[in-house]
């Protein structure tokens, strides 16, 4: 369970001028939840998210994980960055135990589960190469097998198909649900696409910019488990319409926070 | 098939001009008949160099001893200083300026006063390649350790690694190439220190050789362990070059169709 109350945050710029990423932000996120974060450019995702991690502290407000308020990185939570920043001197193999091996438990199990997850994304004839010789998407989803290997309850993730072609991107947004399927967690998700968000979310959380705040959480009424039929559902286009909305038309769609 | 013409190219070519170069030396002094003790043949500078025989080993042996000690001291001395340096913003401030203080006082007019210091024995001269060598390795692992995107150190953060580790797995790493650009120099200026320090205080040693040599005219000798230098410090920046290759794979740049 993560309660996000009354978040904010102001920036220092170089210049001392003061940026507010995020206000007012006030979130619940149930035990094995997907949530989605959509919204413009700018509008705070990632700060949001950089909150929730403990790798920046708040200006004000809290986070509070399973009762615990969060001031430093959990060892029970997993990061997808936008790249995949993977080093590029451990092999793929090495790359995904990072965290393991960062955190002193590495052992026999622990690469054997490694080894099963990286086989799971496809990438199983790739274990001992370098970053280097994979593909964009092959990274990615090595990206995503680190951030899973220490078993963590959390998952946050930070558009982590952003860099992907639209092909890689679609057929990823399946495997990451086929992932949640059989081993589930709850999961943060910042995302540009709509119909991205709708897909995997079970809410869809809609922000907005200048300063960056929630603009409506969409609820999701689709049934699980969820692939690319899912999308022809009139359900999906009705949440995905909404939220185009709630971006493109704000004044429009304002005071209908609750709806 | 392409492999071998790059294999000409590369090597064949500039072979054949050292060749081509040392043919016209050597015609050039029997045409012009220029006195030896100003510029001796290279077939002279062979004979008489060679003839020293196991004197010769000897010679050699002690420069790589100096450049070997010396350098491996600024080594030992730049790791722990750049660690220090790239981590304690206090200790930057206040070792930098130090550094480059150090660094613009010439070491060819320490190494007498040196001698003065530390007696006649090995220690000025090792003295000396270490203070030539150093400044570069420092400069360029600083360089390196400050210079890793913030991504990384992020990442590091995300699932708690320690100080320590961060700098053994992610900082340290991150750092070869730059390491090694720095080894490079340092090797090819630690050739330059050992000679220098032999110069002003030494009883063996190519500088030596050098200096005792052409005290009695013998040019070709002084010509022969001068190009013994050239050579020793173009095959010890090949060997550290073949070292990063080999070891470090991952550091080559990404290989591009020319
Ligand atoms: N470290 C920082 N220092 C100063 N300002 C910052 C910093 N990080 C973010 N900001 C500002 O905070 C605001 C929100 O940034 P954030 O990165 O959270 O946006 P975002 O929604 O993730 O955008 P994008 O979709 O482009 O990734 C921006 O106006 C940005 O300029
Ligand atoms: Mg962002």
């Amino acid at each position: 369970m993560i309660e996000v109350s009354d978040l904010s945050q102001v920036f220092v710029a170089e210049d001392g001028g003061k940026v507010t990423a995020l206000t007012d932000v006030s979130l619940d996120i149930a035990d094995n939840e997907i949530v989605t974060i959509v919204g413009p450019s700018g509008c705070g995702k990632s700060t949001l998210l950089r909150l929730i991690s403990g790798l920046i502290k708040p200006s004000g407000g809290s986070v509070v994980i399973d009762g615990e308020t969060v001031k430093e990185p959990r060892a029970d939570m997993g990061i997808v960055f936008q790249a995949p920043t993977l080093l590029p001197w451990a092999t793929i193999l090495d790359n995904v135990l990072f965290p393991l091996k960062m955190m002193g438990r590495l052992d026999a199990k622990a690469t054997e589960r490694a080894k099963s997850l990286l086989t799971m994304v496809g990438l199983g004839d790739f274990m001992q190469h370098r970053p280097r010789q994979l593909s964009g998407g092959m990274q990615q989803r090595a990206a995503i097998c680190r951030a899973l290997v220490h078993q963590p309850k959390l998952i946050l993730m930070d558009e982590p198909f952003g860099a992907l072609d639209a092909l890689t991107r679609e057929q990823m947004s399946i495997e990451l649900l086929r992932i949640w399927n059989a081993d589930k967690k709850t999961i943060l998700f910042v995302t540009h696409s709509i119909p991205e968000a709708v897909l995997l979310g079970d809410r869809v959380v809609v922000m907005s910019p200048r300063p960056g705040r929630i603009a409506e959480i969409v609820t999701v009424p689709l049934s699980r488990p969820r692939d690319f039929e899912s999308e022809e559902d009139p359900e999906f286009r009705r949440c995905c319409n909404r939220i185009r909305n709630l971006i493109y038309n704000p004044n429009l769609t304002a005071g209908a926070r609750h709806a | 098939m392409h492999k071998y013409k790059k294999a000409i190219r590369e090597i064949g070519i500039p072979a054949v001009t050292l060749l081509l170069l040392g043919c016209f030396w050597e015609l050039s002094v029997k045409i012009f008949t220029i006195p030896e003790y100003l510029l001796p043949a290279p077939s002279k500078i062979w004979n008489d160099t060679t003839v020293l025989g196991w004197n010769l080993i000897h010679h050699i042996a002690s420069t790589l001893r100096t450049i070997g000690l010396g350098f491996t001291l600024a080594l030992c001395v730049s790791l722990p200083l750049a660690i220090t340096i790239a981590y304690s913003r206090i200790m930057s401030v206040a070792i930098y300026p130090l550094l480059v203080l150090t660094q613009s006082v010439p070491k060819v007019a320490l190494a007498p006063i040196l001698i003065v210091m530390l007696g006649a024995n090995d220690l000025p001269k090792i003295i000396v390649t270490f203070l030539i060598s150093f400044f570069p390795l420092v400069i360029s692992i600083t360089t390196g350790l400050v210079s890793v995107p913030p991504e990384y150190i992020e990442l590091a953060r995300s699932v708690r690694a320690s100080r320590v580790r961060e700098l053994l797995s992610i900082r340290l790493p991150y750092a070869i190439p730059f390491i090694f650009s720095g080894i490079k120099v340092a090797i090819t200026l630690a050739v330059v220190g050992a000679v220098v320090g032999e110069f002003v205080a030494a009883e063996n040693g190519l500088g030596y050789l050098i200096t005792s040599s052409m005290a009695y005219f013998k040019t070709p000798v002084a010509f022969g362990a001068i190009l013994i230098l050239a050579l020793t410090s173009i095959s010890l920046f090949q060997t550290v070059v073949l070292i990063e290759h080999f070891l470090f794979p991952w550091a080559r740049p990404v290989e591009r169709q020319r």
